[in-house]
């Protein structure tokens, strides 16, 4: 979609466009502007969505989003430790156990997933796309504060239409590393260590334990490994395969992506020796 | 300088206040994610004033700019939920000025003022102490005080809050104050 948008390429009228284009509705085709969806013509405090839908007899139906999610990022001497669990929930019910929950928006920048994972998925493609423009206009690579700053400003347009995210990005820019919160609510703030997600009290719990400025690249994988690893022990939310990412100076490296059940019973081994 | 996401503390050095101009100051509370998208709007259009016409607008004339602005955006599709304390110093007739900004753009000089449920706690404590001729200590021994009581009350722990002062010499940063004393 990128590539499209960016040469101008028109696409051929079909008898419905032509007919639209005379009545001279607005454009509000998300493939040629990601940006401009269609929103609903009633007051925003009257739009439901993301409470409930409402079938054809009028009734209520309560909707359940796939919030369960434990993911963290963290900024050390190192650079940032980025760190997710896999399963994607609705409800009780386990959609999948192994969702790639980081989102690699281009090899200097990640993005995490927490909330609605279409959400997610396609904003940060969205994003993507615009830090490639970014990137061939100013023949820079845009800075992770610009880059979640966009991502914020587009979510914020949505705000109160039932958008459900919560993500993080990091990367490494001209000032080094950096980490941003961005959420559907249209917040925005730097920090040195992020959560979130259902997970996020038990990941949160060890990461502020172990977490110190001066981890080696070692101990601060490690660290996120570990947070993660409780978080999937303690919410019945999170679990399957734990992604842990490392972004350096010269990008991000993909550490490892290991069964929480396997970690489960390294750990207890590990414990066990002790005693 | 507490951000809380429903029962946890999401970043505990925030800060809730922008400049505006060389002496003025905007503190801002309410519906997350209107707060920055309003207040920033706010600051490029003064800034963009100083640029068009050579000179800064004054405390009391920012105030009407900002107090139209929420008026006209309250009855539209999206209104912002922002209350607001905007804090300047007026060169010209050498004075200091506070406002009081609701949601509902109802604007009001006021010579102090607390948003929120710390105001429920810290207004009581302001309206017994406070003197319009108090010095700059007299002013930060106050705000420990409302701080001290915040601590002494209210359920959620808000332990920081950020200080600056304007005056004629234009916008200090104060050492933080720090909540002192135990729960009650």
């Amino acid at each position: 979609m990128a590539l499209e948008a960016l040469h101008g390429i028109t696409r051929y009228h079909s008898k419905n466009e032509m007919l639209r284009d005379e009545m001279m509705i607005p454009d509000m085709e998300n493939l040629s502007n990601q940006c401009q969806l269609a929103i609903p013509s009633i007051p925003k405090g009257e739009v439901n969505v993301g409470e409930y839908l409402v079938d054809e007899t009028g009734r209520k139906i309560k909707l359940n989003y796939a919030h369960g999610t434990t993911t963290l990022g963290f900024k050390f001497d190192g650079g940032v430790i980025m760190a997710v669990d896999s399963r994607a929930t609705s409800g009780q019910y386990i959609g999948s156990g192994n969702v790639k929950k980081i989102i690699e928006i281009n090899p200097y920048l990640l993005g995490t997933m927490a909330g609605g994972a279409a959400d997610c998925t396609y904003w940060e493609r969205v994003l993507a796309k615009q830090c490639r423009i970014y990137e061939l206009r100013n023949r820079e690579r845009i800075s992770v504060a610009a880059a979640s700053k966009l991502l914020a400003n587009m979510v914020y347009q949505y705000k109160g239409y039932g958008l459900s995210m919560g993500v993080m990005i990091a990367g490494w820019d001209k000032k080094g590393p950096g980490l941003y919160y961005v959420d559907n609510d249209g917040n925005r703030m730097p920090g040195n260590a992020f959560s979130v997600g259902s997970g996020s009290i038990y990941a949160y719990g060890v990461l502020d334990s172990g977490y110190s400025k001066d981890l080696s690249d070692a101990e601060a994988q490690e660290l996120g490994r570990r947070a993660i690893y409780h978080a999937t022990h303690r919410d019945a939310y999170s679990g399957g395969i734990v992604r842990v990412y490392h972004i350096k100076e010269d990008g991000w490296i993909k550490i490892s992506e290991e069964d929480c059940k396997d970690l489960h019973y390294k750990y207890a081994d590990e414990k066990s020796a002790f005693s | 300088m507490s951000h809380l996401q429903s029962i946890m503390v999401q970043k505990s050095d925030d800060d809730k206040m922008h400049q505006l101009s060389s002496n003025l100051i905007m503190a801002v509370s309410g519906e997350a994610g209107d707060t920055t998208q309003f207040a920033e709007y706010i600051a490029k259009n003064i800034q963009l004033y100083k640029m068009r016409n050579g000179y800064e607008l004054t405390p009391s004339a920012a105030v009407h700019f900002t107090r139209h602005t929420l008026a006209t955006h309250l009855r539209s599709r999206e209104p912002y939920f922002v209350n607001l304390l905007m804090g300047g110093f007026d060169p010209d007739s050498n004075t200091s000025e506070l406002y009081y900004m609701d949601y509902l753009a109802a604007s009001v000089p006021v010579k102090y003022y607390a948003f929120g449920y710390g105001g429920m706690f810290t207004l009581a404590v302001m309206d017994k102490d406070y003197r319009p001729n108090m010095n700059v200590d007299e002013a930060y021994e106050l705000l420990k005080k409302c701080a001290n009581e915040i601590k002494r009350r209210f359920i959620i722990n808000l332990p920081k809050f950020r200080v600056r002062v304007i005056s004629k010499d234009g916008i200090k940063e104060l050492p933080y104050v720090v909540a002192e004393g135990e729960a009650a």
